[in-house]
């Protein structure tokens, strides 16, 4: 698009606007609006509804403001009574096949057609022939579908094509016989497939586990964070009466711009999961008794203050809040103990000491559609973070050379450079190491390097990021997941150095940075600071020796990827403590006290996400049942086992002091190590890597009914549908 | 002047005479009072009072949760809960209309697109323990299917004028 400039005239107010764009464009800039269906900021231009029908002068026939580009002097007219005669006439044919059934459809009070039909609509209508039906279809235990309702704007076929890459939604036949469906009767399958919901402006397609149960106005909005991936997209909580009924997305163009990944939208089901733990519970003689919270804190407060420091361990999960490390860190603290982890699917910890202060994408999430050349090292890229998987799809899309080294093929549904897969993640950045630094290979990584050539396609990636004007190196879950993820971190930041790239790492669950920074780690203090007694990592305090173990949101048969069984390995311990949200079955065996503690929707907190961003949000529905938010639960405890400081009113206090006492950190992620790094046998190949599935991530996910009913669940279940 | 006729008034008992004379026009007067409970006053097919749920002929029930009632209630005295129903349709899980706060203004009924929620004309109903005042789902429905009858006549005589 140029950047000329023309003077175009809307409603008698002179405007400028840039050559080429859409009249609809600039109208809505100076907010005079003109009423539209198909027409959307981030879809293709479609005019297929007609209702943004404007007078345009010497134009002989009304034109769809949304597909007429502008021109030098052209005079715009969106409220003359030509343009509203053609609008209402527009309505007039949209509502003839419209059901009259607003009082059951769920987006009655927020539905686009509903409002225009009030301002363009016609009293009472002419139309006295039959209306068209037609047949609801199953597309999955997310959506439901209403297709009599439906208006034709395609916005969720242009979705399909546009925004996902995976045509899921078309359109068959044509005139008044069109539909909309999936031709081939299946379940949609996109992680992002949830955003129709948003877009169609009618009750077509509506969110399928909300069905019916509550209705626009009535519920209070409260804005808040995704806790599932390191992206922290922003979202929107509708609550009634203190339960969440639905989330939708918050529009933040740096972040998650108005989509949401199908995990963030409808993981709050989990939250009111049957198993929720409802009361503080003490294991006494193998029997589980429900006990009061002064009694439970007690109890643990006299076990925590009889047992030597350095035989306390915690472990805490990466999806926690900063308030909520930043006391667990102090805690540990003033107990004396280092043995305390967030790392909780790591394998490798042996070269701990030069990870970076803090996991870090290397850029902004924005910055990544913009790399000229993207290499993505050891990442299921779509499961793990969505949003930056449409990232990395608008950056193929607009040009970028994006590559991809797995140990598997995933699908990608953007077109992919390179996309090595099959063989070791090790192997194959030796490969482009080489390929990338020749000679000049550091100390680290030159005995792994030592013999490899280079192959056609690693020779390729190593020219396409050298060449790029802004190249980025990207390191997923799966690689830090790797048994030497500390060689893969090391080569990859040798190919990133050698190239000029710009290097980054996507981390598990919402907060990792926030636990790196708040010193949730056996070897890194608050800050980063090196600890003095390198305590037991993530590990190796399931199956350690300790005297009281402390784990903050953890399910020791999911979450915990030690060596042995972790089940087995915590009850053979001697008390172990429970924060959770959820009395599940592991924890019912393995833990000695369990107490409530909030889920995200219910606690205020603070999220560090992998561009290094800081974002608070307060809690949005009430506590289930006896509950309480981790921070207030461990500033009782503090006091309680007589630390300093621990009188805490709100957890913007927590924020500050935690901010205060780090002052400027800024992320970095340069690789200094110089220690000679070897490579085990075995540890490279493809059956040794873990893929935890998109909905197995953490506590509520598992438990959120609807996305376990998803194909993607069922996959990973091993149930094929 | 008017000194000396006020005086002439108020010693001649001028406006006791005065009030006497109407209490004397009205012993030849038929009475207007009625020996409540035996004989009642006609009431409109509009009296607003005890709420009903009703159903249809067929025995399905009328409200489809569209909480439009609870909305629009200016003494925030209903309470609907929703949810899809067993066949699939869209129901209420919970109906609760507080008579305490409800001022029988009668909206809910004027909200109504499928004409379920209505008040009827009884207004002789009395509570004797805290809580009886919620009338819940299925008391409304008791009601709306004791008092079918009478619920329709009244809806018959003021439909023309809807």
């Amino acid at each position: 698009m140029s950047n000329d400039l023309v003077k175009i005239e809307v409603d008698g107010k002179e405007v400028e606007a840039k050559k080429g764009q859409m009249v609809i464009e600039v109208t809505d800039r100076i907010g005079a609006y003109i009423p539209r269906f198909c027409y959307h900021e981030k879809l293709s231009i479609a005019a297929n509804c007609r209702m943004c029908l404007v007078e345009v002068e010497k134009a002989p026939k009304p034109l769809p403001a949304c597909a007429t580009p502008v021109m030098e002097g052209m005079k715009v007219f969106t409220r003359s009574p030509a343009a509203i005669a053609a609008q209402k006439a527009t309505m007039e044919f949209l509502l003839i096949n419209h059901p009259l059934d607003c009082p059951i459809c769920d987006q009655g009070g927020e539905c686009e057609l509903q409002d225009l039909a009030l301002g363009y609509g016609r009293d009472i209508s002419r139309y006295n022939e039959r209306k068209r039906v037609v047949k609801d279809k199953d597309i999955g235990p997310l959506v439901s579908t209403d297709m009599t309702r439906c208006i034709h704007c395609t916005r969720c076929v242009r979705f399909g094509e546009e925004v996902t890459g995976l045509q899921e939604l078309g359109t068959t036949e044509r005139g008044e016989n069109m539909k909309i469906g999936t031709y081939i009767e299946k379940s949609l399958d996109h992680e992002l497939s949830a955003n129709i919901i948003d877009l169609c402006p009618v009750g077509a397609l509506n969110n399928k586990p909300y069905r019916y149960s509550a209705r626009a106005w009535e519920m209070a909005q409260r804005a808040t964070v995704s806790p599932h991936d390191c992206v922290g997209s922003n979202m929107y909580a509708h609550v009634l009466r203190g339960r969440v009924k639905r989330i939708v997305p918050r529009e933040n163009e740096s972040i998650n711009e108005t989509w949401l990944s199908d995990r963030d939208r409808f993981s709050y089901e989990g939250i009111y999961s049957a198993d929720r733990l409802l009361t503080p519970r003490l294991k006494l003689d193998g029997e589980w008794q429900d006990i009061s919270w002064d009694d439970a804190l007690q109890k643990l407060a006299s076990v925590l203050k009889a047992v030597a420091g350095e035989k306390v361990g915690v472990l805490a999960s990466p999806g926690s809040t900063v308030e909520e490390f930043h006391l667990l860190s102090r805690l540990a603290d003033h107990i004396g103990t280092t043995n305390l982890d967030h790392r909780i699917r790591q394998r490798d910890f042996s070269d701990q000491v030069n990870d970076p202060l803090q996991p870090w994408l290397g850029c902004s999430i924005e910055d990544v559609e913009k790399a000229g050349a993207i290499l993505i090292v050891g990442s299921n890229v779509r499961k793990e973070a969505p949003i930056i998987a449409h990232r990395l799809r608008k950056a193929s899309l607009s040009g970028s050379n994006v590559n991809v080294v797995n140990h598997a093929e995933y699908d990608y549904y953007f077109s992919l450079d390179q996309h090595i897969h099959g063989a070791g993640l090790v192997e194959q950045l030796a490969g482009i190491a080489v390929a990338a630094a020749g000679n000049n290979l550091p100390v680290s990584v030159a005995n792994i390097c030592d013999g490899v050539r280079p192959t056609a396609a690693q020779t390729a990636i190593a020219k396409s990021l050298s060449d790029a004007e802004s190249a980025l190196v990207v390191t997923g879950l799966i690689a830090a997941r790797h048994k030497a993820s500390s060689v893969v971190r090391a080569l990859s930041a040798v190919i990133a150095d050698a190239t000029g790239a710009k290097f980054g790492s996507l981390s598990e669950s919402a907060n990792s940075a926030g636990a790196h920074l708040a010193g949730l780690l056996p070897h890194r203090g608050r800050g980063g600071a090196l600890r003095k007694n390198v305590g037991l990592s993530a590990a190796e305090i399931p199956g350690a020796k300790l005297d009281a173990l402390l784990l903050f949101g953890i399910e020791p048969d999911v979450d915990l990827s030690g060596s042995g069984n972790p089940v087995d390995e915590l009850e053979a311990q001697k008390f172990v403590a429970a924060f959770t949200p959820f009395a599940s079955e592991s924890l019912l065996r393995s833990a000695d006290l369990m107490l409530p503690i909030g889920t995200f929707a219910e606690t205020s907190g603070t999220f560090i996400n992998c561009e290094s961003r800081w974002q608070s949000f307060s809690g949005v529905a009430n506590p289930v049942g006896e509950a309480r938010p981790g921070w207030k639960v461990l500033r009782v405890l503090g006091n309680l086992i007589g630390a300093d400081g621990f009188d805490y009113a709100t957890s913007e206090e927590i924020r500050d002091e935690f901010a205060a006492a780090l002052g400027e950190i800024a992320p970095d992620n340069r690789y200094s190590g110089t220690r000679s790094l070897s490579l085990l046998d075995d540890v490279d190949s493809a059956a040794e890597q873990q893929d935890v599935p998109m909905y197995q991530v953490d506590s509520v996910v598992r438990r959120a009914r609807a996305l376990q009913l998803t194909p993607e669940a069922k996959r990973a279940a091993g149930n094929v549908s | 002047m008017s000194k000396l006729r006020s005086y002439i008034r108020t010693f001649t008992l001028w406006e006791l005479w005065q009030g006497l004379g109407v209490t004397f026009v009205n012993f030849f007067k038929p009475p207007v009072t009625l020996n409540y409970p035996e004989e009642k006053a006609p009431q409109s097919p509009r009296f607003r009072g005890l709420h009903a749920l009703r159903r249809y002929p067929n025995g399905e029930e009328r409200c489809i949760a569209c909480k439009l009632c609870e909305a629009v209630c200016p003494a925030l005295a209903i309470t609907i809960e929703s949810d899809v129903g067993e066949d699939g349709t869209r129901r209420t899980t919970r109906y609760d209309i507080d008579l305490f706060k409800c001022i029988y203004c009668g909206f809910c009924e004027e909200a109504c697109p499928v004409d379920a929620i209505v008040e009827t004309r009884i207004h002789e109903y009395h509570m004797e323990a805290p809580g009886e005042n919620i009338m819940t789902k299925d008391k409304l429905l008791a009601i709306g299917d004791k008092y079918d009858a009478m619920i329709s006549a009244d809806k018959a005589a003021d439909a023309k004028y809807r």
